[in-house]
């Protein structure tokens, strides 16, 4: 995405190794705490990177640490930008219940999109469901 | 009592406490660990009365969440009975989003947990 606007950019591929994939949160997030995003944005983002790489090491790559996760991440003045993409064969997240349906609730189904539809302002997965964009309009600090 | 690396465990009466020894409950190697501990002292050491103490948490992730439920579930099993508190309000909103504030039972701090066990 063409933006001449954008404070701070990283394109870096990782194995599937939740190690890695912690490092990364920590790089994108201490860039965030440095700009002096607030504590909410911090935690919405914080957690959705969590899902959303745990989603692609996991159940896309299946813990395979021959296959790479690609992630890049652009930061603005008032927006974030995450992609994260993996080698899995994908999936269709509109055919994943609906966690908070009552028949639901207690099964182990969709909780993790649903927290990333909630945080973030944009979640949007590519046709083939192995890559999403996370993006998230900042909140005014003035308000924390 | 068994020895534990991701909980703290101490005893009000008939309640068994507990808090978590890592702030951000995220990684998910940790959070199978932490499961199999807290799945322990319900079926290993047969505690029926529960109380999660979150003020130490910072971050929960929906791994962590799923662990919550099978305990659940494992403690009703047991004829015992879960609460949850001290639960910031970030992670608060995490249990609203997911409605699961509508199956864990949870109050604002240990001392109205405590009194609420029969």
């Amino acid at each position: 995405m063409a933006d001449a606007n954008w404070l701070w950019h990283l394109d870096t591929k990782i194995p599937s190794d939740y190690a890695e994939g912690h490092r990364v949160q920590e790089e994108i997030l201490s860039r965030l705490e440095k700009l002096e995003w607030i504590r909410n944005d911090l935690f919405g983002i914080r957690l959705s990177m969590e899902e959303a790489l745990v989603n692609a090491i996991k159940h896309g790559n299946q813990l395979d640490v021959e296959k790479q996760v690609h992630v890049t991440c652009q930061i603005g003045e008032q927006r974030i930008v995450i992609t994260i993409t993996d080698e899995g064969h994908g999936f269709d997240p509109e055919a994943v219940p609906d966690c908070t349906q009552l028949e639901n609730l207690e099964r182990p189904c969709g909780r993790g999109i649903k927290l990333m539809r909630s945080f973030m302002s944009r979640v949007e997965y590519n046709p083939r469901g192995n890559r999403v964009v996370l993006e998230k309009l900042r909140v005014d600090g003035s308000t924390n | 009592m068994g020895v534990y690396r991701r909980i703290a465990v101490s005893e009000v009466g008939d309640v068994t406490v507990v808090r978590f020894v890592d702030r951000k409950i995220l990684d998910e190697l940790n959070i199978q660990e932490l499961g199999e501990e807290l799945f322990d002292l319900v079926e290993k050491e047969d505690r029926k009365n529960l109380l999660l103490n979150f003020s130490h948490v910072e971050f929960l992730s929906s791994a962590a969440l799923g662990k919550l439920i099978t305990l659940d579930k494992k403690i009703k099993n047991h004829g015992g009975v879960l609460k949850l508190s001290d639960i910031n309000a970030e992670i608060r909103k995490v249990f609203e989003i997911t409605k699961l504030d509508l199956v864990f039972d949870i109050a604002d701090d240990e001392s109205a947990a405590l009194a609420a066990f029969d």
